[in-house]
């Protein structure tokens, strides 16, 4: 047994064992899961995935006259400004009034990040305590006051393979599908995965820092969609789309390689973004969550036209081959988000600890394990 | 020596000849099928890449001309902006000849080879990084 505390007196005396979860996995082959437990101190994961619940928040500071900005757009992408004066908040998947498709918040956030200037145009019916009816200028990352990325929904605990039963070819934000179960695809760092990795929430909770985009960042509420009640298997790795979380940070210590835009053809805008959450070893059981791996974790199958429910699951082992047997037939399956990176997000994660330069956090509050998924129902408006 | 790829178009109805037989034969060219699709009540494609001497090369060409079967040669090839790939692998779900794969290391893989010019992965690529030039 070991305290959070005592963890982070490791890493500030430099002494703390720190891997990722990948590499956990071979150390519990080696040694076994005593003393596995006994030697590792934190185990850190990764994602990089494309997370569509994303956004931006900005205040944009005072112009002269001020302005009581009521719509905002950057780069032509539309922001929400139903809040105060010069608040926006600008959504990973709104697309552009110029360019459509093309390019969106996804796009407009990735610029941000990289620190470039982007062009902010406002309108306002003007009042008497804020005159001005419109402004046209450009903003960055560094001369707006603050700047956060909010994310309602990132870093899915599970989600569903996808598939096509129909005779064409559709486009999805699961990616192109072909016809005839033509293709498989699916979308998760599986056993390198934030949650899979900690399945009851015991560590992960709000205010647990994180890796963000590249930079700290903080888990701050259950994720929109949270589904912790979803059925799981006997090591407790929920079997589909489960437990999400909300995180926030930093657009100024972010980078341009963990933020990415992103158009899914015919979908829309999103944006990859990358999450990277330690994992304190208390106790032997928490260590044989992180050692989970990806032929012990089990996904279902879903029909993205539709048409057909499908009862076939497979484990990500399975999916990671390349092809799976699927209706009788050996069929491609393909990744959308990006393993490689995640194992780079594990990987830097891992150096900041040992480093010293990023302490581990004892949730405020758990995230919870109860929760309903309500269907919206269509009811007569009187 | 030539080495070169093709995308044979046959007509609808197209009266059977053994059309590659013929071409092997005659000119002493490899032919090499990549990718065919091809029924008798409907148009039908196939991509292929031709190598031998030269003359023989241009010689086939004319034959396959001759006998009604029109062809496109492939001189553009399919490029990627490789240091901003984030290698997600969409564009794997796409690529019907697998020169787009996933490699052990959870890396993009592709193999120029095996590649039909076919341009799905353009639009498949969340970046937009793939390309075609000439």
């Amino acid at each position: 047994m070991k305290t959070i505390a005592q963890i982070n007196q490791k890493i500030k005396d430099g002494r703390a064992v720190v891997v990722t979860a990948e590499e956990i996995i071979g150390i519990v082959d080696e040694k076994g899961y005593e003393q596995a437990a006994e030697l590792v101190d934190v185990v850190t994961t990764g994602t990089f995935g494309p997370m569509c619940s994303s956004g931006v928040f900005i205040n944009f500071g005072h112009s002269d006259p001020p302005i009581k900005m009521k719509t905002v757009s950057l780069n032509d992408v539309p922001a929400y400004a139903g809040l105060a004066a010069v608040d926006a908040y600008i959504g990973a998947t709104e697309v552009s009034t110029t360019k459509g498709m093309a390019y969106g918040g996804g796009h407009v956030i990735q610029e941000l990040v990289a620190g470039k200037d982007v062009r902010l145009k406002a309108f306002a019916d003007g009042t008497d305590c804020y005159p001005r009816k419109s402004i046209e200028t450009t903003i960055n990352k560094y001369n707006v006051n603050q700047i956060y990325m909010y994310n309602p929904r990132n870093a899915y605990q599970n989600y569903p393979a996808a598939t096509n039963s129909t005779k064409k070819t559709i486009y999805t934000y699961m990616g192109t599908l072909l016809p005839e179960f033509g293709n498989i695809t699916y979308s998760t760092s599986g056993e390198l995965s934030p949650l899979l990795n900690d399945p009851y929430y015991r560590t992960i909770g709000l205010g647990t820092r994180i890796f963000l985009g590249g930079g700290e960042g903080y888990v701050t509420w259950q994720g929109t969609q949270h589904n912790p009640e979803q059925a799981r298997g006997e090591n407790g790795v929920p079997v589909s789309l489960a437990g999400t979380i909300a995180v926030t940070g930093d657009l100024r210590g972010m980078s341009e390689e963990f933020v990415r835009g992103a158009v899914y053809d015919r979908y829309g805008v999103s944006l990859f973004v990358g999450i990277g959450v330690p994992i304190p070893i208390l106790d032997e059981e928490m260590l044989r969550f992180t050692a989970v791996r990806n032929s012990e974790i089990i996904t279902s199958i879903a029909d993205k036209s539709g048409q057909v429910k499908l009862s076939e699951t497979f484990t990500y082992e399975q999916l990671q081959s390349g092809s799976v047997e699927f209706k009788g037939e050996q069929v491609r399956t393909s990744p959308l988000s990006s393993i490689s990176k995640a194992r780079e997000i594990a990987g830097i994660l891992k150096e900041w600890i040992e480093k010293g330069d990023f302490l581990l956090t004892e949730a405020v509050a758990p995230l919870p394990l109860k929760n309903k998924i309500n269907k919206l129902e269509i009811r007569e408006v009187k | 020596m030539k080495k070169i790829k093709v995308k044979l178009h046959f007509p609808r109805k197209w009266i059977s000849k053994p059309l590659m037989s013929e071409v092997i034969s005659r000119y002493g060219i490899v032919f090499n099928i990549l990718h065919a699709d091809i029924s008798y009540d409907s148009e039908g494609t196939l991509i292929a890449e031709i190598s031998g001497n030269d003359d023989a090369v241009e010689n086939a060409l004319e034959y396959i001309d001759s006998v009604g079967v029109r062809y496109k040669l492939y001189n553009k090839s399919i490029i990627r902006r490789e240091d901003e790939c984030i290698h997600c692998g969409a564009c794997t779900a796409v690529c019907p000849s697998a020169a787009l794969t996933m490699d052990a290391d959870n890396k993009l893989n592709f193999d120029k080879e095996k590649c039909l010019v076919c341009e799905l992965c353009i639009k498949a690529c969340p970046l937009g990084i793939i390309s075609t030039e000439f």
